[in-house]
């Protein structure tokens, strides 16, 4: 079967204003808004629209984390996926881990495609894509805009800093999701309805043979530097004079 | 001892500028030995600016015609085997260095510490989360390989070196992947500074309404020598390609002057401008969140604005 996998990573929300806490240990979470990273959001829609255009049979949601990662693949779920892997643990996952996870469940899963956001909002580490491509030993397109499959193939458009490049690669690989690759469908209720009869499979990551480590350890948490607050200028030849001053323009 | 190796970018027989400002980053660590990895078609000249940099101990190259479209899953192998002889791998923070260093990172079976804001020492780098809401420390343990994306604009660029360092040709074994080509690239090129380097930067917003209207923002740029960037908001509705795109997302940029022009200010689009030297806002909305960061604000209508700035500008008064 034609199978596609996809990252869910349960994220603080993203319209949440974080803080970190007074003793610099970490940033509060408690009580706040847990959602699907955006850029996976937008990774499950491009995995359904392959499907839907007949590229593939089955999409497979899978969340890496404690108990509550359950919500989010409830969304994913309801979104479309046909079924769900929770591998559940309350340890801490650096995308090494994560990408290790991922690896072993794409080579389960036999799938075309591995398809995940391009980073997470809450670490902005945006590695773990990259590193199930390398240790899967298959193609990478990361930050991709646009996605056309092609048989055993498939031409991918990324957003780079020169503009906008296309790369050829060979299926099985790996796909990570920029903003602009499409706009995520909303769920209706009764897809959320739906949703809970879809199957949920939980694993142990010792089950798939990984043990989760941690490589960078935090050592603390702090609030960024403040900008202070400027001056308002009346008009433009304040501004103007102001900047001259400072020899700006 | 730490031996610092860097992946020096480059495009069209030019370094990027942004390693220079690695090789700042790396330098901070006590006892660093930096050696920059040109891959090229032709090393030639990249390897001779990069030999320029204040801090470079050695360039090493590596020609293979396959290098002339510079790909994470051909470069990431020859990366990974020159990197046996170091302790840290560092790349730039750019959409080349994000998309190799962590193909690189898991060949090496290393950690990454992704977007370092500074190097404490060859263990500790600090690093932010929450799109800039927070800086986490983090810590690898003594003697393990690391490697790292250098958030090049927490860093001034190296200086100059008093005499040129030495280049080096390498042969690698690494067997390269065919499985993925490069088709082409198209960017939107301009004869403008390129923004991710510029020292003064015109940014317009979604107020600019179109395409159209971000001419007054080239024509004031033009006047300055300055680049354009965008937010994603402009961006998203198709005013502005997405290379300009400025924010968490786009390109983190430090310019000595930022002039926003129609620009709310979202966290995300802060993020890639909270290390410009002075950051100016022009807004109709006195609300506008970007007013808390500038330290030059102005509400008006940046219709009006930009071009009577640009005529002020040229005629001296």
């Amino acid at each position: 079967m034609k199978r596609i996998l996809v990252s869910i990573k349960r994220v603080v929300d993203y319209n949440v204003r974080i803080r970190v806490k007074p003793d610099g240990t970490g940033v509060i979470t408690d009580g706040v808004k847990m959602s699907v990273n955006p850029f996976d959001e937008i990774a499950l829609e491009e995995a359904l629209r392959i499907k839907e255009k007949g590229f593939a049979e089955e999409v497979v949601a899978v969340s890496i984390g404690p108990a509550d990662c359950q919500q989010q693949l409830r969304t994913a779920l309801a979104m479309g996926a046909d079924r769900a892997v929770h591998v559940q643990t309350d340890a801490i996952i650096e995308p090494g881990t994560a990408a290790r996870l991922m690896h072993k469940l794409a080579e389960r899963e036999q799938v075309m495609l591995a398809i995940l956001g391009k980073q997470a909002i809450d670490d902005d580490c945006n590695q773990t894509g990259q590193m199930l491509a390398a240790l899967w030993g298959r193609p990478q397109a990361t930050f991709a805009s646009k996605v056309e499959i092609n048989g055993d193939k498939a031409l991918v458009t990324r957003e780079v800093d020169a503009g906008l490049e296309t790369l050829e690669i060979d299926l099985p690989a790996v796909i990570t999701a920029d903003l602009r690759l499409n706009e995520p469908r909303y769920v209706k209720l009764p897809d959320i309805m739906k949703a809970k009869k879809k199957p949920l499979e939980t694993i142990d990551p010792t089950a798939l043979g990984i043990t989760p480590v941690e490589r960078l350890k935090a050592v603390k948490f702090e609030p960024p530097a403040q900008r202070s607050k400027g001056v308002m200028v009346k008009d433009v030849q304040e501004l103007v004079t102001a900047l001259r001053g400072k020899g700006l323009v | 001892m730490s031996k610092i190796l860097i992946v020096a970018e480059h495009a069209g027989g030019k370094l990027n500028p942004v390693i220079a400002k690695c090789v700042h980053c790396a330098s901070g660590i006590p006892g660093a030995e930096i050696h920059l990895a040109v891959f090229a078609a032709d090393a030639s000249a990249v390897a001779a600016q990069a030999a320029q940099i204040a801090g470079v101990a050695k360039v090493v190259t590596v020609t293979h015609a396959i290098h002339a479209n510079p790909l994470a899953a051909t470069l990431a192998p020859q990366l990974a085997e020159l990197a046996q002889g170091y302790t840290h791998v560092f790349g730039p923070s750019t959409t080349f260095g994000k998309d190799l260093m962590p193909r690189v990172a898991a060949l090496l079976d290393a950690p990454q510490a992704s977007d370092i804001m500074a190097a404490e020492s060859a263990t500790r780098f600090k690093r932010p989360i929450y799109a800039g809401n927070a800086i986490i420390t983090v810590e690898v343990a003594a003697g393990s390989r690391v490697v790292a994306t250098v958030r090049t604009a927490s860093f001034e660029a190296a200086g100059a070196a008093a005499s040129p360092a030495p280049i080096e040709a390498v042969t690698l074994s690494a067997t390269l992947p065919t499985h993925t080509r490069f088709v082409s690239v198209t960017s939107a090129r301009s004869d403008r500074p390129d923004l991710q380097t510029a020292k003064k930067v015109v940014s317009g917003g979604r107020a600019l309404a179109s395409a159209d209207n971000f001419k007054i923002l080239y024509s004031l740029a033009d006047k300055m020598g300055a680049a354009v960037g965008a937010s994603r908001a402009a961006v998203d509705a198709g005013y502005a390609a997405n290379d300009m795109q400025v924010g968490q997302t786009g390109k983190i940029i430090a310019p000595d002057i930022y002039l926003a022009f129609g620009i709310s200010g979202a966290i995300q689009h802060l993020t890639g401008i909270k290390d410009a030297r002075t950051i100016v806002a022009i807004n109709k909305d006195p609300e506008a969140p970007i007013f808390e960061v500038a330290d030059y604000g102005l509400v008006g209508d940046l219709f009006q604005v930009a071009p009577e700035f640009e005529k002020l500008i040229s005629s001296g008064s």
